[in-house]
């Protein structure tokens, strides 16, 4: 973890480069260039709201104590994060096998390569999230404005957290290609059991018939804790629970202890395994 | 005299697999272990590299080599024993490594540059001076997959030599770019060493080590044969690989469907084998083969090289006019050079027998024979050629 940190310290100017290498990179030679970033969540704002906010609507309260009622903007909110989440974890799970050419004829410590896709997937999101900071502006009243110095850190954060998953993800997919497509269904799965097209509240009120414990170990996955924490801070605008920041550190902390480990124990074999 | 690199007992062991298990299924089908061999690309190889020195590293294909210098280069690492390198390393195993096809010519200076171990600022103070030495100055913002190749290969290089360690790791990409350019390259390279740079260098080509080195370590099959001052090291390591092709056909790789082969090639000058020539001698190169069956309109080929690769000559019996009928059991055939319009060095002969078309090759024998030529008091100095010019005042 030190060693990391230390080594990713050591070569800034280099993850400045890569980062810029991937967030230039992507959108070259498109017309709309970096607006594209955009249009997968507009799209899928689009579709949720429509299915979920108008044909099926999920039953929600307006914000605490914000007042707003919009299921777009509630909606965003959270899709926001899981999209930047799972946006990470695929570019740093490619991040090692897609440069294995440079890996196998430059030595450079190798964590750059999954910290300059957090970061340039991180660049993105920054637009994504100040596009909704000005829609909740211009809905909800310059209240939101308060809080976003907390949604700034719960973002890094968040980015911690993305990246310690990444790192274990990256050393999977090196020895099993199978990741990439394993890891779609996960995340698919994943979507599913996060409160993000509809409020956690309607889990616990469904589970209460089975036991308390159901939803306990539905509150257990990390990404239902991170939404919780930006609806709170952005939607209701208050601050979160103290239980649910405890467990967003908590389980930063040890992905990015496991992640660096399991990334450790394989960075210098990673010429011969590819 | 300080020690710039130090390899102690190093060991490198590489696993071949038979089957890899790189995917789940592979793993969860057979429920164990993906197969494999063991080999020792290394083996307790122990040298030290004096600081300021140009040290070759040399030893026939898979002799551990360019193993070595990657473990040097830290992007594999030793099994056993340690490296130390003091100073800053680059290593320069392939130009370009990373550009990003889309990104301008200077954005991929800055992130080549990055990777290779240069901070900005040290990027901002030399960018002018590797766009000028690339020589792709007018074409700097442009995408380099708009770039010819020459261009590519020039900007990654000109990146890579200016980086500016204190220990550069070279691995046979000294031979890119046109004539211009490549002189250019041997005119830094000069100037490292002039300025007490390490540079260690891995090529097969004996003339260029001869050129560049002080110190030579010989490698094979993983074990170091020799380390010491570059001339004699090098003599001798040229001299066994040559005993080893001279053995006849034991030791010579054939390839070729095998329906007929070759089994010697013998050099002689008028009548007598022998291997040391003259410019000008004339030479007999006779070719003993075997056809296993009777093969109608055979050709009979051969080929000449110098040592470092270079292509010099070739000759069949078809394009001279000189069609045989059929070949069957045992015989030989002959090829009379009259004069042997060459200078002073070592040639490989290479042999081969194919159908009519000559896009069927029966057997194929690479360096099958050599030959020296030795330096007259008054003849012609450098390239491969001898005209045997004269001149009038």
């Amino acid at each position: 973890m030190i060693g990391l940190l230390r080594d990713l310290r050591e070569s800034r100017d280099l993850l400045a480069n890569l980062t810029n290498r991937e967030v230039k990179g992507k959108y070259k030679r498109t017309a709309l260039g970096q607006a594209w970033s955009l249009a997968n969540p507009i799209a899928l704002m689009i579709i949720y709201t429509a299915v979920f906010g108008f044909i099926l609507p999920i039953p929600r309260e307006p914000g605490d104590p914000s007042g707003l009622s919009v299921f777009a903007l509630w909606l965003m909110c959270g899709l926001l994060p899981w999209t930047f989440f799972t946006g990470t974890v695929n570019a740093g799970m490619i991040a090692l096998t897609s440069n294995e050419n440079l890996i196998k004829k430059v030595w450079f410590p190798r964590i750059n390569l999954i910290a300059a896709g957090s970061l340039a997937t991180l660049y993105s999101w920054l637009i994504e999230m100040g596009v909704l900071a000005v829609a909740l502006l211009v809905v909800g009243g310059p209240r939101v404005l308060v809080f976003l110095p907390l949604v700034l850190v719960a973002m890094a954060l968040l980015t911690l957290f993305a990246t310690g998953v990444s790192m274990i993800f990256s050393i999977a997919n090196v020895h099993f290609r199978d990741m990439q497509h394993l890891s779609q269904i996960l995340f698919q799965m994943w979507f599913y059991v996060t409160p993000i097209l509809y409020p956690a509240s309607l889990v616990q009120e469904g589970t209460r018939g089975i036991g308390a414990w159901v939803f306990e170990v539905y509150q257990l996955n990390p990404m239902a804790r991170f939404v919780e924490v930006f609806r709170n801070l952005l939607y209701d605008q208050r601050l979160p629970e103290l239980d649910s920041v405890l467990h967003c550190v908590g389980w930063t902390v040890v992905v990015l202890v496991v992640g660096a480990r399991v990334f450790r124990r394989s960075e210098a074999r990673l010429a011969e395994l590819l | 005299m300080t020690a710039a690199i130090r390899v102690e007992d190093v060991s490198k062991r590489f696993r071949v697999y038979h089957e890899r298990n790189q995917s789940l299924k592979s793993v969860v089908m057979r429920r164990r272990r993906a197969r494999y061999e063991e080999f020792w690309a290394l083996k307790d190889v122990s040298f030290e590299v004096t600081s300021g020195r140009t040290f070759g590293l040399i030893g026939d294909n898979g002799s551990g080599k360019s193993t070595l210098l990657k473990c040097i280069a830290g992007i594999l690492t030793p099994d056993k024993g340690s490296i130390t390198a003091t100073g800053r390393t680059a290593a320069l195993l392939e130009v370009g490594s990373g550009f990003h096809p889309e990104l301008s010519g200077r954005d991929n200076v800055y992130l080549n540059a990055s990777i290779l171990g240069m901070s900005r600022k040290e990027i901002d103070a030399k960018f002018d001076e590797i766009v000028a030495f690339s020589g792709v100055e007018k074409f700097i913002d442009q995408p380099v997959k708009d770039y010819s190749s020459g261009m590519y290969v020039r900007l990654g290089f000109s990146v890579a030599i200016h980086v500016d360690p204190e220990i550069l790791l070279v691995d046979e990409v000294l031979a890119v770019g046109d004539a211009g350019f490549q002189e250019k390259c041997l005119e830094k390279f000069a100037q490292f060493r002039r300025e007490g740079r390490t540079v260690v260098v891995v090529s097969h080509s004996l003339p260029s080590l001869a050129a560049m080195c002080d110190e030579v370590a010989w490698l094979d099959h993983g074990d170091l044969v020799e380390q010491g001052p570059a001339a004699p090291v090098l003599d001798r390591y040229h001299d066994v690989t040559r005993a080893g092709r001279r053995q006849g056909s034991g030791g010579l790789v054939h390839t070729g469907s095998g329906e007929a082969e070759v089994l010697a090639v013998d050099l002689l000058r008028d009548g007598e084998p022998t291997v040391a020539y003259r410019p000008g001698d004339p030479m007999t190169v006779r070719i003993a083969y075997r056809a296993h069956e009777r093969i109608t309109n055979p050709v009979f080929g051969l080929a000449l090289d110098a040592r470092d690769g270079t292509h010099l000559w070739a000759n069949n019996t078809r394009d001279v006019g000189h069609p045989i009928e059929a070949i069957e059991g045992e015989g030989v055939v002959e090829c009379h050079v009259p004069s042997l319009a060459l200078q002073a060095g070592t040639y490989d002969v290479t042999a081969a027998i194919t159908d009519r078309t000559t896009t069927h090759v029966f057997d194929y024998v690479r360096a099958a024979a050599s030959l020296t030529v030795s330096q007259e008091p008054d003849g012609e100095r450098g390239g491969y050629v001898a005209f045997g010019g004269r001149w009038t005042t």
